[in-house]
Parts: structure tokens; sequence; C-alpha cells
């Protein structure tokens, strides 16, 4: 998946856990936690949808990466690069 | 069959873990002793009719669209809609006093200005306790426990105020006789007073319909009839269990929903705990309660208010009576008295027929002894008991009533199995949800998170810190 493929995963996965969230504005840069109401159980949700979806096991000591959508997409694309995206 | 997680019973604890462990693809079952789902909140047919048990009222209210809060959690962690459960607020309830009236509805201010006017005194000390229940996180699940007594002496000093505060939250909860843990005061202080009640329409069914439509939907498999008679344990650790017909089940985990002494019975080797420690001792606050089916509507007979929690004497009692039931106090709902809207014409919805709930505290042990003509007889001379103290609270309906139906600590123990038949389970809570076996987790009502939100992020915080984290 490219960065552009990944990011569209993660806004799934946000419009799936916070389905009353807009999420057009969301700004890429500034952490998902300033802009929405998630908590760390949603965290946890994040990465568990990554492991159904793609089998993507992120350890906890990473889940720091996860803070804004830049930086999950940097992370992730590594990890993603041979992954295909799924058909939506 | 190997199961990733066996549940063991689908009140809504129980369906709330289910649906989590299965939309994450586990291999997960849910196992109930009854015929029907539920547990504590539950749902009969009698006589024609449809009946609720347990739910008066959904507590941590919030309106469509609130993002923040116990309810906008629950619902993201299910995967469901606001609109799944529909709740329409309450019109308005009251706790009544020995020469003390405060109504409260789902606008916290209007609970402070009641306060405010009735204890003029105790403005700036009720002040600073909802400060400090403001600033206190009831979510972590390490804190020690601290009396609620202690903390709301430091900022109240009329006790008919700190007894007019806990007692809407003691009956709606409590399940340690006249003092609370503080961080369990503080999640029904906002569950109730902050957040308010809400009720969907067709009551406690709207909710168990959708959590089970949702758990079967994403491959969960619901077992009715299917008691759990031994959970097996190896070398310290849970790996399945035998059912009342001999069969055997194996899965990795298992979630138990029916209390921490009642799970710990099903143990070999585990059951003289319950005795040993008061930490696995079963609770014994229980209730009375009878429902009254209407011809009109209760607004119609003068009676508008949701719900009404009374207390008749000075000092307000919340333990086991000495009696079969405390007329001392008492809670009368009424599931019209919502706002459920108005529909195409203009005109407000209401339920088909009126219904009125009176609840009363009992004690179990007087209740379990009777079998029978004697049982039966207990009921009827008791339903008129508790009627009659009530009335100073409600308009007399007797000429009215089309049908009635009541419920002990008996019918509570035959139907969801908790030792004593009580409430609100174990006095002491197992906020972690562990016990001395591994990968035997407890949720529900012994874990410790309190109302019908509360049973289900029971469900759901065990299941994710237990099950899915791992």
């Amino acid at each position: 998946m490219a960065p552009s493929e990944i990011k569209q995963v993660i806004l799934d996965i946000l419009a799936r856990i916070a389905p009353d969230e807009d999420l057009s504005n969301l700004d890429d840069s500034v952490p998902f936690r300033e802009q929405m109401e998630l908590d760390s159980m949603d965290f946890l949700d994040i990465v568990m949808e990554l492991r159904k979806q793609y089998r993507v096991q992120i350890p906890e000591e990473d889940y720091s990466n996860l803070v804004t959508m830049d930086s999950t997409v940097s992370y992730l694309t590594p990890i993603l690069k041979d992954t295909p995206a799924a058909a939506r | 069959m190997k199961y990733g997680t066996i549940i063991i019973g689908a009140g809504m604890s129980g369906l709330a873990a289910g649906i989590r462990l299965a939309y994450y693809d586990q291999p997960v079952c849910i196992l109930e002793r009854h015929t029907t789902i539920g547990g504590l909140n539950s749902l009969y047919r009698l006589r024609g009719r449809n009946y609720d048990v347990g739910l008066h009222a959904v507590t941590n209210y919030a309106t469509k669209g609130t993002k923040a809060g116990p309810l906008s959690k629950l619902l993201r962690q299910l995967r469901l809609s606001w609109d799944d459960f529909s709740l329409s607020p309450q019109k308005g309830s009251v706790v009544s006093f020995p020469g003390h009236n405060v109504r409260f509805t789902n606008e916290f201010d209007l609970f402070v200005s009641e306060i405010e006017r009735e204890f003029p005194a105790q403005k700036d000390g009720f002040a600073r306790l909802v400060d400090a229940i403001n600033k206190f996180d009831e979510l972590d699940l390490s804190q020690e426990a601290v009396p609620a007594r202690t903390i709301l002496s430091q900022h109240l000093s009329d006790p008919v105020l700190i007894d007019l505060l806990f007692c809407p939250l003691m009956f709606y909860g409590s399940a340690t006789p006249r003092d609370m843990d503080f961080s369990q005061f503080v999640v029904m202080f906002k569950s109730i007073f902050q957040q308010g009640f809400g009720r969907p329409y067709s009551g406690v069914r709207q909710i168990l319909k959708k959590l089970v439509r949702q758990f079967k939907s994403l491959g969960g498999e619901l077992k009715l009839r299917h008691g759990v008679r031994e959970i097996l344990v190896k070398d310290g650790r849970a790996y399945g269990v035998i059912l009342d017909d001999e069969t055997e089940l194996e899965a990795d985990h298992i979630l138990s929903s029916i209390g921490v002494a009642e799970t710990l019975k099903l143990c070999p080797g585990y059951e003289a705990l319950p005795e040993d420690k008061p930490a696995y001792r079963p609770g014994d606050i229980s209730f009375c309660e009878t429902i009254y089916v209407l011809k009109d509507q209760p607004k119609d007979l003068g009676h508008d208010k949701t719900i009404v929690f009374y207390n008749r004497t000075e000092d307000f009692v919340y333990d086991v009576p000495e009696g079969p039931c405390d007329l001392r106090s008492g809670i009368i709902c009424s599931p019209n008295n919502f706002d459920y809207g108005v529909d195409e014409t203009g005109q407000s919805v209401l339920l088909e027929e009126g219904f009125m709930r009176i609840t009363a505290l009992a004690n179990p042990a007087y209740w379990l002894g009777l079998e029978g003509d004697e049982y039966y007889a207990a009921k009827e001379e008791w339903e008129k008991k508790i009627y009659a103290a009530s009335l100073d609270y409600m308009p007399d309906f007797r000429n009215q009533i089309l049908d009635i139906d009541m419920f002990t600590p008996k019918t509570i123990k035959r139907f969801t199995g908790h030792l004593n038949g009580c409430v609100y389970g174990s006095p002491v809570k197992h906020l972690q949800g562990i016990t001395p076996i591994d990968h035997l987790y407890l949720c529900g009502t012994d874990q410790g998170f309190l109302g019908i939100i509360g049973s289900m992020l029971s469900g759901i915080t065990m299941a994710n810190n237990h099950i899915l984290s791992k």
C-alpha cells in the first residue's frame, strides 16, 4: 500500500470507531486526541482493527507512533508496503 | 470444538464482552442457564403482557451526538449507533425526605439549585463536593477503597443532605450497606445526577435485542438453557466448562458474569474460598418490587414523576431489613413518565398502558425460606404494606389496576443464580476482574461498574484488558 492508501485505511478505521465524528477536517499533523474524543480504549481499537484487517502486530512500545495521522502513516508505510489494499 | 472464550451468563456484561470478542474474530460462546437473555435486567411475558425486570431507567443519559461520556464510549466499543438504544429522557424525578423535596432532571443545574434552596447553609460545601467528584478519576482500576461518608463529611455538615444524596445512589447500585466506596459513589453521582435517566420506548428488550443481534451477526454463539456445572481447572488455569448435561467445552479464556462467589463455587478446589475470605462473600442487599399495570397513564392520575426516591424517617437506612421488607423507604418508578417525543400528528407518544413499579429493600433470608402457599401469602401481604407506605408519594390507583406482578429475592435467585438473591452482587468489588485462577476473569456486577451502561462497559473492559490486548 502507498501512504495515501494507508491514510484511507486509518480514516476508515476512525470512521468505524467514532461514527459521530466529522473526519473531513482532520489535520494530519495534529494529534488525533486533540481533534476527536478518543481515549485509550479507542487506541486499542485502532491497533486491533489493523490486526484484524491486515494481520499487523503493533507492539505496545510502538503505540506512541499512532499519535497523528502523519506519524501513523509514516510508521505503517514500511510495514504495509507489500500488503495489498483491501477492496473497498 | 475449542473456543477462544467462553462467557458464562448472557446478561448485559456478557453480551457486551461477547460482541467485542466476536468483532475481533474470536470463536466465542455465551452460555446461559435461563431460557432467556438479560440476567438481572431481563424480560418476560405474563398473561399476555410484556414486562421488564431490573432496568427502571438507563443512567448515564446523553443526547444524540454527544462525543464524550460513558454512553458514547459504550456505543463506539460495540459499533452501535445512538439510535440503536434510542433513549428518551426522563421528565423529572425527586428525592423526598421528611421536610425536603429535591427534584432532578437530566439538567444538573436544576439539581444544584434545588440543593441550594433546600439546604442553603450547605451551598459552598456542596460546590466543593461537586468539584471533588468532577476531579476524581473513577476509571482508575488500581485505586484503594475509601468510604464515601468520610469524604462527604469533609464537605457537608448536614447529615440529612448526606443521606439524601446517598439515597438514589445506593438504591440504584450499592452492594454495601450504609456506605459506599467513594469511587462507586462518584460513578453513581455522575451517572444519575449529572447525566441522568433515559429509557428506550420498548424498555430493556430494545437494548437486549440490539446486543444479541450484533453478537450473532459477528458470528458469536449464544446457547440458552446451557448452565455451567463446573469450571475445568488444571494446574491453576481454567481451560473449559462442564455443562449441566455433562457436555464438556474447552476454551482459552473463561469470562464469568455470574458473581465472584458463584463462579468460584464452580471451580473444584476453590469452593471453600467464598466463606473464607470477605472478598469472595456474596452480597445480601436485595429488593421486592411490585409492577402494577393500570388502565390510565399515571400522569392522568396526577403522577408525573419519572422516579421518586422516598425516605419516611429521620435517618436513611440502606441495609438488610430485620423484617421481610423495609417500609421506611422505597422507589416509585413510572416508565410512562419519559419524554417519548411526538408522532406525525404532533401528539405525545405514550406507552400503551400505565405502569407503576414500587421497590423496597427486602430481607433475602426471610424470602428464600418461604415455600408454596406461605410464599404467595407473604407476597400478597407485603405488596399491600409497601403500597400503603408509598401513598404519601403517589396517588391511590388501586381501582385502576389491570394486573399485578411482584418479584422477591427468591425470584432473583431463581432466575440469576445469585446466592441470597442479591441484586448488586458482592460487597467487595473486583475492579481488575481477576480471580485466583489463571485465564478465569470476572465481568458484570462483581467486577463493579454500576448501572446498565456500567454493566456493558464492564464486559467490554474485561474483554479488552484480559483477552484482546494479549
